[in-house]
């Protein structure tokens, strides 16, 4: 990933009436946004769908070094974090009496709405806000934050199974090369040969031709 | 028999040894209770989690058991401690540079908190002189021991901690980085992050905990009280199991024929997941102090359900609670005292693990937590108590 270590800040010079007709109806473009979250990837789907939806003050925080001060250079409106990150707990700092606080910040928690609290921590991200700020206002913020965080979920997910599912082919092929020679039979009976023997011994394909490979570097 | 289950929250820390051991030695499956742990990464998030029942149970700050119950700084959740995982543990440790100021400035033997606090105060006094950056002191959380114990100390050398100096907060695993990039000057921070500063060279232990404060309430086993209160799953009894569970392992850690085993378990990388060796001086109260070599040896560093260790006490989480208000994060009242008391449940406890489990508390201080300077500490009279330290530090 390309993207420069240091503070990375989108700033759109486009009127709100440019923004897509799929932004959160309660779309408020002069909010300040700020996103702390070490995972770039993750980090620039959320940028993506903030700026799509209009709001085009959103910077996103890196490196968490110092990470108050940043915060309180920016004095963003609104704070987005993921629950992998340690800092969280610095952001706790930020609910403590302090000269060093221009606006207080709250979580944003609403006792009235477990099931907003639950979506999110099921997400994996967490909001602070300004102190006074709206709940209102922020509502189609997170609501985003939390489809997106749900969508790189998936997306990892699917990463994940699509490169298990590229190495287990290697091995089949692998194991097939080895069968056909020899056993001097085709690659449809190599493959018929492994099937068969995974079915036999309720494993996957995957293992069975690890099996024949592992044995004939063994056998080398 | 049949198994209830129960997810409990943690944090990768030498004093989560008894849910640990409860469960890899299977002495919670034993009473009946299939404990899946979660390791997590903040105690924001384990606060969070347990409050909306993700978790049931958490390795939770005992001072944020009492914010959570008492609704500072965050959603009022009450909750209840019916088991103290551990006392102490932590350490105030300085760069290399800050602890040799202190030597210069120290009148007497550095070892000694009242030295050592007001050599800190003239190197505090000296830096203003010269229009000196304040120093910078890291620790774990607002509310937590490391925070009081940092300002319990500041405050005997004449040092505000929030006029003189600057507090952040840090989590532990980014401490010693910290310190060697010189973003702070000094933290108080538990096992086993003191003595890797040392062992890099890059920090010197001044002090144990246990030297600011001889019993810390330091983490607790929480649940919610909603939770503990729901009649219809019979919640009391799943809650006795898990005590009894807890209580046992207690007494597997403090067996020394078991250290390699404990050490071992604590170690895994699901777990604590740090070296052996450190998890082993940690347990033993034995570390190195600086990089010449010199260690120092206490067994009351952590206090791991021993020595009445385990058995909560209502004047220390009075304790915690004159913490908040001396340190202004609330304000003083007689409702807010009492639910503070509240949190911690001793009755809950001796139902569990019975009267010769209580009877195990020989600790012989002039209150309960035995602080190194000021007044003794009074759960009944907060206000005096508090008004009295600012006074003696004056």
């Amino acid at each position: 990933m390309v993207l420069a270590s240091r503070d990375y800040c989108i700033k759109r010079a486009v009127p709100p009436s440019a923004a897509k007709a799929d932004a959160p109806l309660r779309m408020d473009p002069a909010l300040k946004i700020v996103i702390v979250d070490e995972n770039p990837v993750r980090a620039a789907i959320l940028v993506d769908g903030l700026r799509e939806a209009g709001y085009i003050d959103v910077t996103w925080i890196a490196e968490t070094t110092r990470l108050l001060a940043r915060i309180y250079s920016l004095d963003p409106d609104v704070i987005l974090i993921d629950l992998e990150n340690p800092s969280r707990d610095v952001l706790a700092q930020m609910f403590q009496v302090s000269r060093a606080v221009k606006r207080p910040i709250a979580m944003f928690v609403d006792q009235s709405d477990a099931a907003a609290i639950e979506a999110a921590v099921d997400a994996g991200v967490s909001a602070y806000i300004v102190d006074g700020l709206k709940k209102g206002r922020i509502k189609g913020i997170l609501d985003l934050c939390i489809s997106r965080f749900n969508a790189f979920a998936r997306l990892k997910d699917e990463l994940e199974r699509a490169q298990t599912a590229l190495g287990e082919r290697k091995v089949i092929d692998r194991a097939k090369g080895i069968l056909m020679k020899l056993k001097n039979i085709s690659e449809a009976d190599a493959y018929a040969l492994l099937r068969k023997t995974a079915m036999n011994e309720n494993k996957k394909i995957a293992e069975v031709a690890q099996s024949v490979v592992t044995a004939a570097e063994l056998l080398k | 028999m049949t198994q209830d289950s129960m997810r409990i929250g943690f944090i990768p820390l030498v004093d989560a040894a008894a849910l640990i051991v409860a469960v890899d030695k299977g002495f919670a499956a034993e009473e009946g209770v299939a404990i899946e742990l979660a390791r997590e990464v903040s105690w924001s998030n384990v606060r969070d989690k347990l409050n909306i029942g993700v978790f049931d149970a958490a390795h939770l700050l005992a001072p944020l058991a009492i914010a959570s119950s008492l609704g500072i700084g965050h959603v009022k959740v009450p909750l209840l401690a019916p088991y103290m995982l551990g006392l102490n543990g932590n350490a105030i440790t300085l760069s290399p540079g800050l602890y040799d100021a202190l030597l210069a400035a120290a009148d007497g033997d550095l070892r000694n908190p009242k030295v050592s606090a007001l050599a800190l105060g003239r190197v505090v006094a000296e830096r203003r002189g010269k229009g000196a950056e304040p120093l910078t002191f890291g620790m774990t959380f607002p509310f937590s021991t490391h925070n009081y114990q940092l300002r319990f100390w500041l405050a005997v050398g004449g040092v505000d901690p929030d006029e003189d100096v600057r507090l952040v907060v840090l989590p532990p695993p980014y401490m010693v980085d910290s310190l060697a990039s010189h973003h702070v000057d000094g933290f108080c921070v538990g096992a086993p992050w003191n003595s890797v500063a040392v062992k890099l060279g890059i920090g010197r232990i001044v002090h144990f905990g246990c030297d600011i404060i001889a019993r810390a309430p330091e983490k607790v086993l929480a649940v919610r009280a909603a939770w503990a209160a729901d009649r219809t799953a019979d919640r009391a009894d799943v809650l006795q199991r898990l005590l009894r569970a807890l209580g046992r392992a207690a007494d597997f850690i403090n067996d020394p024929a078991r250290e390699d085993e404990v050490v071992l378990l604590l170690a895994a990388p699901n777990r604590v997941d740090v070296a052996p060796e450190i998890i082993r001086g940690a347990l033993n109260g034995r570390m190195p102090m600086a990089l010449d070599g010199s260690s120092r040896s206490s067994t009351d560093y952590i206090l791991i359900g021993r020595d009445g260790a385990a058995r909560p006490e209502p004047a220390h989480a009075a304790w915690l609670y004159a913490q908040m208000v001396r340190w202004k994060q609330t304000a003083l009242s007689p409702a807010l005292l009492a639910a503070a008391k509240a949190c911690f449940r001793p009755d809950l406890y001796d139902a569990a693990l019975g009267p010769a489990a209580s009877a195990k508390a020989p600790h012989k201080l002039l209150d309960s937590v035995g602080g190194f300077a000021g007044p003794p500490f009074d759960p009944d009279d907060i206000a005096g108590y508090v008004e009295a330290s600012r006074m003696h530090n004056r």
